[in-house]
């Protein structure tokens, strides 16, 4: 494995050495643990723990989950019912694990602004980040089909819902949305192969998160100046590193513990109050729900969605233009596409040669707006869909085009960025007092 | 110091901002006015049930809503968990016994044990199953449609059950035959359900007056019991988990400033 130079590993016994030659999985873990990490590292820096906690909870909690749960569409919603009163520890688990999907979207939502402000998708480390945006889209593909195996009514609608995303793609559409749900609408077959789905892709995610810290081990951590370690010398490469055993791993763990008092607290004292009360009615096909609201994670990009009318003069143009072929809600669903798409091209719309933020003055608040701007629309994707919500969500989207397509290749042009350290080494101590090596 | 603490406030107000932001769960509901905030003793955190209120509330479900409401979900044998009613084991299997149910394996009609449920209602006219009813509807949605209020008073289902049972206008609609009664905790025209409970109309065991307010609030607390059986295990769970967690973040505490110091002279 490439990366910053690090004490070498060496074998200490006959044991070690014959693994060692065999099969060096304990130089990997070596070298993980060893890897030098910027020393200047703050706070923010913590998400990337609290996500592969997350991570292992989810996990866990849900094999425990799965061997108690039936996915029957007649039997699914009792058999959770088996779980909150028949299963020794069960309400407690299905809250975590209920939960613990809202924890790990509140992470990685603040992991990508950090990696956003501070510029960590840029150049070298490209490939983290676009492996870091298929864990995202994994992540949401598998919180999506894990809310509907409660088989509740919002389990239901939503399904209906989102899956009607992929049945508004001119032509093929609608036998798509067939095939993804195995029949005409969700039935039992759409809840066969979400449980299926929804087992599986979290050890994809596992995987994936192993070549995300592969690539970032390689090219080293992006810390809060943006300026890069120097490697010329070992002598300088340490000044300007630690270790990430112990360092980093306690002062993550440290973090992790303080995030996981408030986590418990939701769980413990109010694990409904991020769920719809109307999954604790049984799905049924002929109620339709009255009105249909995804998790929270999701509304942002919901009210993206719904953000078009017909009558929405660009609606109406592209309409026109590609000669009937894209309306309304075809439009909301390329929107949704392109907002993802967007936030996974941004190391290449990016022109600013300065990496972090905190030395760009006008970026700060271009950022800080995208920020607002999210809170905006999870309000309006929240909101039922009336005017007001649709105007709402009409700022909100094109702002965050705005984000990615004009202020992050432009801004750099107008833009004077305040002077960096010259190395991380100086801004630690700047900020933490000179000391004695 | 004081920095590391600053950068904690913002962490901990972060995720809690966060959770609070993200949580928005607005729903096309009635005005949150028509919904009665009851000071329930299961609610905050050390909030337990009031055990002589859910035996009142069971009596009611018992003498007036069975007649019409199932409860499904509910498996007898928890009327005697201590955490809640802690009725008599003994009374449970006999009060089982006088219902009955068909065995799956014998394909015969035989009594209720303690390790069946409570009956379903699903014949015509019956109205829908209460097991869950407290969880499944939401009392509270402001202020401005945010839900954050629900921080401060929980959801309110059993505080929309309780509205909806006293909520009651007197005024009813015919629809061909079938009445609907109009309540100020529910839009349209009214509900199915006709007013269900009169003065006198049942004799509390303990002794407490049974007027249609003492009733309906009872019943509430009954049906949370009977959606949410482990409240307070899992709140007792709460506790002793944020307790250990608190004396784990102090030990990484004191661990991360050692390990530090060497390094940030200007912080000791």
């Amino acid at each position: 494995m490439a990366g910053l130079p690090h004490d070498p590993y060496e074998p200490r016994n006959g044991l070690a050495k014959w693994l060692d030659t065999r099969l060096p999985v304990v130089r990997l873990l070596h070298a993980t643990f060893a890897a030098p990490t910027p020393r200047n590292l703050n706070w923010w820096w913590i998400w990337g723990m609290v996500l592969a906690f997350c991570l292992v909870l989810q996990i866990v909690t849900g094999l425990a989950l799965a061997m108690h749960y039936t996915p029957q569409a007649d039997m699914a919603f009792a058999s959770i019912e088996h779980i909150m009163r028949d299963v020794n520890g069960g309400a407690v688990l299905r809250y975590l694990h209920a939960n613990g999907a809202s924890l790990f979207f509140v992470a990685i939502y603040l992991h990508i602004s950090r990696s956003l402000y501070y510029g960590s998708y840029k150049s070298p480390r490209e490939m983290t980040w676009i492996v870091g945006m298929i864990i995202y889209l994994l992540m949401m593909a598998t919180a999506f089909m894990g809310y509907v195996l409660p088989w509740g009514q919002m389990s239901y609608w939503g399904a209906t819902v989102i899956t009607g995303m992929f049945g508004a793609i001119p032509g093929i559409g609608p036998s798509l949305q067939t095939w993804l749900l195995g029949g005409p609408a969700v039935d039992n077959a759409t809840l066969n192969r979400f449980f299926t789905l929804h087992y599986l892709l979290p050890f994809v995610i596992c995987l994936l998160v192993g070549l995300h810290i592969w690539a970032f081990h390689t090219t080293g951590n992006n810390n809060p100046t943006g300026v890069e370690v120097r490697r010329a010398t070992k002598a300088d490469l340490q000044r300007d590193t630690l270790p990430f055993w112990p360092y980093f791993v306690i002062k993550d763990l440290l973090a992790l513990v303080i995030v996981l008092v408030v986590f418990v607290a939701v769980v413990a004292f109010m694990p409904n109050y991020l769920g719809h009360p109307d999954n604790y009615i049984e799905a049924n096909r002929s109620v339709t729900s009255p009105h249909i609201v995804p998790e929270w994670y999701f509304l942002p990009f919901y009210a993206i969605l719904r953000a078009f009318s017909a009558d929405t003069w660009l609606v109406t143009f592209v309409h026109w233009a590609s000669f009937g072929t894209i309306n309304a809600t075809f439009f909301g669903v390329l929107a949704v596409t392109g907002a993802i798409m967007a936030l996974a091209l941004a190391p290449w719309l990016d022109r600013s040669p300065i990496r972090s933020g905190a030395y760009r003055p006008l970026f700060k608040w271009a950022f800080w707006l995208l920020m607002a701007d999210f809170v905006l629309l999870m309000w309006a994707g929240a909101l039922p869909p009336d005017d007001l919500s649709r105007r709402v969500s009409l700022i909100g989207t094109g702002y965050w085009f705005a984000y990615f397509f004009v202020i992050l290749p432009l801004l750099p042009k107008f833009e004077a960025p305040r002077p960096l350290p010259a190395t991380i080494e100086d801004d630690f101590n700047t900020r933490y007092g000179q000391h004695d090596e | 110091m004081i920095q590391l603490a600053k950068t904690l406030r913002v962490m901990v107000l972060g995720v809690a901002g966060s959770l609070a932001l993200g949580a928005m769960p607005l729903y096309a509901g009635p005005d949150d006015g028509a919904i009665t905030n009851i000071p329930f003793s299961f609610e905050g955190p050390f909030g337990t049930y009031d055990q002589q209120q859910l035996r009142r509330g069971f009596q009611v479900y018992r003498e007036v809503c069975a007649a019409c409401h199932g409860l499904q979900y509910v498996p007898l044998r928890s009327l005697s968990d201590p955490d809640g009613l802690g009725m008599n084991p003994d009374w449970v299997r006999a009060y089982a016994g006088q219902m009955f149910i068909l065995d799956p394996h014998t394909g015969e009609e035989r009594p209720r044990k303690e390790t069946d449920a409570f009956p379903a209602r699903n014949e015509a006219g019956m109205g829908p199953d209460l097991s869950l009813m407290a969880k499944s509807r939401a009392g509270f949605h402001g202020p401005y449609g945010l839900g954050l209020s629900q921080l401060v008073n929980g959801t309110g289902g059993p505080e929309y059950i309780y509205s909806l049972l006293t909520g009651y206008t007197g005024a009813e609609t015919d629809t061909g035959g079938a009445y609907l009664y109009e309540n100020r905790a529910i839009e349209g025209a009214g509900i199915a359900m006709p007013p269900p409970f009169y003065d006198g109309q049942i004799i509390y065991a303990d002794g407490t007056p049974a007027t249609p307010r003492q009733m309906s609030m009872d019943v509430a607390a009954f049906l949370m019991w009977t959606a949410e059986p482990k409240l307070v295990a899992r709140k007792r769970w709460g506790v002793v988990a944020i307790s250990l967690l608190c004396v784990l973040a102090l030990l990484l505490y004191l661990m991360n400033r050692r390990l530090w110091a060497p390094y940030k002279p200007e912080r000791l």
